[in-house]
């Protein structure tokens, strides 16, 4: 059984010029001990739906989903006080500024002990004990005196070791990292990745990571769903997916990285992704595919079987032989 | 979370419609800021056309119909609807013409205020470190004083008029504009579109009132609502006082000092200025607060 | 040789921080004896992690700051600030985040329009408005659009804007700092084909700054590699990258990660964080997280020499 299974869920915001559609029917399952990439530009959804996961989101939010639940459990049943238990204690998460996660009036100690006085029933020197545990556990030196220091104190790196500390403080079942190393140095990200993925392993959690780069997802992800506009284009097993994407985004995205450049002019996907009022009728992707046809710009586009990456696409790439086109 | 609706906000522009239906629709989400928009609006429709409006010249003494009650009482006509006051002169009258005057001290001393606060902001802002400590300290000095009393100062120096009072409290509303706009430049100067500017070879001056200062109105526009009403609270204090308006000029806070001793006697010549001085705060207040929803992006709903 | 666009000697600028009435303020060296020069058409860019000066250094090329050692000297003309007023015209600055650098009470045409405005006080209003029309079109906007603010359009279309902007005065040095990293992936590349395509047909000097080393290396022709305000490796493109000399490049180049899944890389791990600018470590400023360092390394200071290219370490790669 997966640990995380989503189903149909749609987010909807109503904004001041009418009503906008942040994620359209998306599915995620996630296994434990798992670590699931979700890819995507800003406004894919990608952030907004796992903080409908949560439970994040503001008012304005309206969410529906056929099926959404975590270890079995439905969380659109949930009462507000039946979710505070699930979440921070089994389902976490941390976010991309760590400067602004954590709460500067407090020290670090004091928010770690925080999280644990919430959901453990530790009494007070056990908690202190623990959070030096966990602060080595992320790799902080000297973490008895750093458990005395607040935010502002600590570099970038060292406040997002924390924040990942108290994420994993209550030993979750899975962990949701959004954009966990976007506004790190490239020499603290590997760290930082190293970190997670080495938690992971260890603990056996399940491991969602938000990102928009796609070299972050080569190398730390085992499978990974790309989002466009809301919508989950495609899902394969990350080898799979560099290598062979079904989807016209997904291979455009992958040819326009700079890395993967034959010559001096870049690949490009021409135009922008839709905004609120300028949605197409048929495949999201349509204006801006090179593949599209009469049939995509009015026909919104089928989810193919896992085998062509469950791509939400009339024409799939790279079909695998003998496989059917639905 | 903030994230999150950010780049959800990010997402939505393109086609959105114009800044100033985007300002009506988050101007229009508060109830109470329309009532106030509405009840200003009358105010001012009332002070332009007080001519017009008021039944009688307001410092014309009907002799022999003094103090009379308004119409729904025992003894009142409608002649009188609100009445009149110790002299006999009609309370409709002085009321409608108080509104002009009211107005007026509102427009000159905020216009005052404003410009002088705003152009010390930006010389405060744009400032080296002792031109800006000089100035910053002379305004914690006046903000140091109670401001009634400090105009009341003022004005027995200056001497009681309603010219003298408007300068005085405009002064002393001063620093507030001074402090918001120092504070709103310090924070605008570091963005790379000022830097931007620079480069391009703007000079000082320009950088200051085309590229700094249209970006830090809103906030400025709010303290001026809001500072509309202390103004002619404030003027209307003075006059109560006898330091403002001199009598017979129908200024709301100067009736209210003439009708002191008629409290228990004629409870119209004290409550009806009152009532007018409340009402008209009261709704300037309430847009002033509508105002700052519209305007202040950091309240801003996505 | 041809002459160089933009050429700089041990430029150097210093901060005072801190200080109150009691305390002496402490000297931050955000950039210290750093050297380079841009030939017209020619890409030189900057690399390094947030802290090592590259954004200093952007702002001292721009004229913004007033460098406090060293020289600059832009064209012909040396880059003093009595000058600034009559170099401004040469260069021009492109900066990361395209929703903090455009004025948005400002129309778009305004916004071009305002450096002629400034700087060509004697061209008409209408040469003025044909030519912002014209920077339109070459940056790929449409012309229909020269009314509007900015808020109405998308990141990248407000990247575009301020590349425009940045063209309107025909600038031979364009100061990129970091003009991509805000932007996604698909209209990132259609940004960096933008300034490849401007570069080639203006003959542009690009001094691109940047932590992005897929991107660097897709469009420099030369890096300088900075560590704690000093450069530590510079040289062509290829020699930086497929045989980097420094440590602390080879630990950059193997900590980005690639877009090629199951390589199984073993990464270089550095050890901790960059020291705090206010303590540089009196030897190399790398010493601290190198797992080459010697004692040598921890007392004297490297200099940046060698073959094939310059790389400030007591015991370069080959």
């Amino acid at each position: 059984m997966s640990l995380l299974k989503i189903r149909n869920l749609s987010v909807e915001f109503s904004t001041a010029s009418g009503p906008f559609r942040a994620v359209d029917q998306v599915d995620v399952d996630v296994e434990a001990g798992e670590i699931l990439a979700i890819v995507g530009e800003s406004g894919s959804g990608k952030s907004v739906s796992m903080l409908a996961t949560m439970g994040l989101l503001p008012w304005t939010a309206t969410i529906t989903a056929d099926e959404m639940s975590f270890d079995g459990q439905d969380l659109r049943e949930l009462s507000g006080r039946a979710r505070r238990r699930i979440i921070g204690k089994d389902l976490s998460m941390i976010f991309q500024e760590p400067m602004s996660s954590l709460n500067p009036c407090f020290t670090t100690g004091f928010q770690i002990t925080e999280a644990l006085r919430q959901h453990t029933d530790l009494n007070r020197s056990q908690r202190k004990d623990r959070a030096v545990e966990l602060m080595e556990m992320v790799g902080i030196p000297d973490p008895s005196r750093r458990l005395k220091a607040f935010p502002h104190q600590l570099s970038g790196g060292m406040n997002q070791r924390v924040m990942i500390a108290m994420a994993i403080a209550c030993r979750p079942r899975l962990l949701i990292a959004d954009e966990p190393t976007t506004a790190l140095d490239v020499t603290i990200q590997a760290q930082i990745l190293d970190l997670l993925t080495g938690l992971q392993k260890e603990t056996g959690m399940g491991l969602i990571l938000i990102t928009h780069d796609m070299g972050v997802v080569a190398e730390t992800a085992e499978r990974v769903a790309v989002q466009y506009a809301g919508q989950k284009v495609e899902d394969q097993p990350v080898a799979d997916l560099f290598a062979t994407p079904h989807h016209p985004y997904t291979s455009a995205l992958l040819a326009a990285l700079p890395e993967r450049a034959t010559e001096r002019r870049l690949a490009t996907i021409p135009g922008v992704v839709p905004g609120q009022h300028d949605r197409p009728e048929g495949c999201l992707f349509s204006p801006r595919c090179q593949y599209a046809d009469e049939r995509c710009r009015t026909v919104p586009p089928p989810v193919q079987p896992a085998p062509i990456g469950r791509a939400r696409c009339h024409y799939p790439l790279n079909v695998p032989a003998g496989e059917e086109v639905a | 979370m903030a994230d999150a609706s950010s780049q959800i906000a990010r997402t939505v522009p393109t086609r959105r419609a114009g800044r100033l239906r985007e300002f009506w629709k988050y101007f229009s989400e508060n109830r109470g800021a329309v009532i106030g928009l509405y009840v200003f609006a009358a105010f001012a429709m009332v002070a332009i056309f007080a001519d017009f409006l008021a039944p009688y010249d307001p410092t014309t003494q009907f002799r022999g119909s003094e103090l009379i009650p308004p119409f729904w009482q025992e003894g009142g006509e409608w002649a009188f609807p609100l009445g009149t006051d110790a002299v006999g002169r009609d309370m409709l009258s002085r009321l409608i013409h108080g509104a002009r005057f009211s107005f007026f001290v509102g427009i000159v001393v905020v216009v005052v205020a404003a410009t002088g606060g705003i152009l010390l902001g930006l010389i405060a802002g744009f400032a080296p470190k002792w031109l800006d400590t000089l100035i910053m300290r002379l305004m914690d000095i006046i903000l140091a004083f109670p401001s009634l009393l400090l105009a009341l100062v003022l004005v027995a120096i200056l001497g009681p008029t309603l010219l003298n009072a408007m300068i005085a409290i405009a002064l002393v509303l001063q620093p507030h504009y001074v402090r918001l706009t120092r504070a709103s430049v310090i924070n605008e100067r570091t963005k790379d579109y000022v830097t931007a500017a620079r480069v391009a070879g703007a000079g000082y001056l320009r950088t200051m009132f085309v590229t700094v200062l249209p970006n830090c109105l809103a906030p400025i526009i709010v303290q001026a609502a809001l500072s509309f009403s202390t103004a002619i609270l404030d003027a209307a204090a003075l006059g109560f006082l006898g330091m403002g308006a001199q009598p017979p000029t129908p200024e709301w806070g100067t009736m209210l000092a003439d009708a002191r001793e008629f409290v228990l006697r004629a409870w119209w010549v004290v409550t009806f200025p009152g009532l007018a001085i409340l009402v008209t705060v009261l709704a300037i207040n309430l847009m002033g607060d509508g105002l700052r929803d519209a305007l202040d992006p950091k309240l801003k709903r996505s | 040789m041809s002459q160089p666009i933009v050429l700089a000697e041990n430029l150097g600028r210093d901060y005072e921080v801190g200080g109150g009435l009691f305390s002496k303020p402490g000297i931050v060296r955000a950039v210290t004896e750093t050297s380079f020069s841009i030939e017209a058409g020619k890409t030189l860019a900057v690399v390094g992690e947030s802290g090592c000066g590259k954004s200093t250094l952007a702002r001292l090329v721009t004229l913004i700051e007033e460098p406090t050692a060293g020289h600059l000297r832009i064209g012909d003309t040396e880059a003093t600030p009595e000058n600034w007023k009559k170099l401004r015209t040469d260069v021009q600055i492109v900066f990361q985040d395209p929703y903090g650098s455009l004025n948005l009470r400002q129309k778009v045409g305004a916004m071009l329009e305002e450096p002629l405005k400034i700087n060509r006080p004697e061209m008409s209003k209408a040469e003025r408005q044909a030519k912002g029309r014209e920077m339109m079109r070459l940056v790929g906007l449409r012309e229909e659009h020269y009314d509007r603010y900015p808020h109405m359009f998308s990141g990248g279309q407000r990247q575009r804007i301020a590349i425009a902007r940045a063209l309107m005065l025909e600038p031979k040095l364009l100061v990129l700092d970091e003009p991509v990293s805000a932007l996604d992936l698909s209209i990132q590349s259609q940004i960096l084909n933008l300034l490849l395509d401007l570069q080639e047909r203006l003959q542009l000097a690009y001094l691109f700054i940047s932590h992005d080393l897929s991107v660097v290396r897709h469009v420099a022709d030369d890096v300088v590699v900075m560590y704690l305000g000093r450069p530590v490796e510079t040289g062509p493109k290829d020699e930086v990258f497929d045989a980097p000399r420094h440590p602390y490049t080879k630990a950059l180049l193997s900590a980005t990660p690639r877009a090629e899944p199951g390589g199984g890389r073993q990464r270089i791990k550095l050890q901790g964080e960059l020291p705090s600018p206010l303590n540089v470590p009196p030897g190399c400023p790398f010493a601290p997280r190198c797992w080459k360092a010697e004692d040598i390394c921890r007392s004297d200071r490297p200099r940046l020499e060698g073959q094939p290219h310059p790389a400030a370490c007591h015991f370069p790669e080959a």
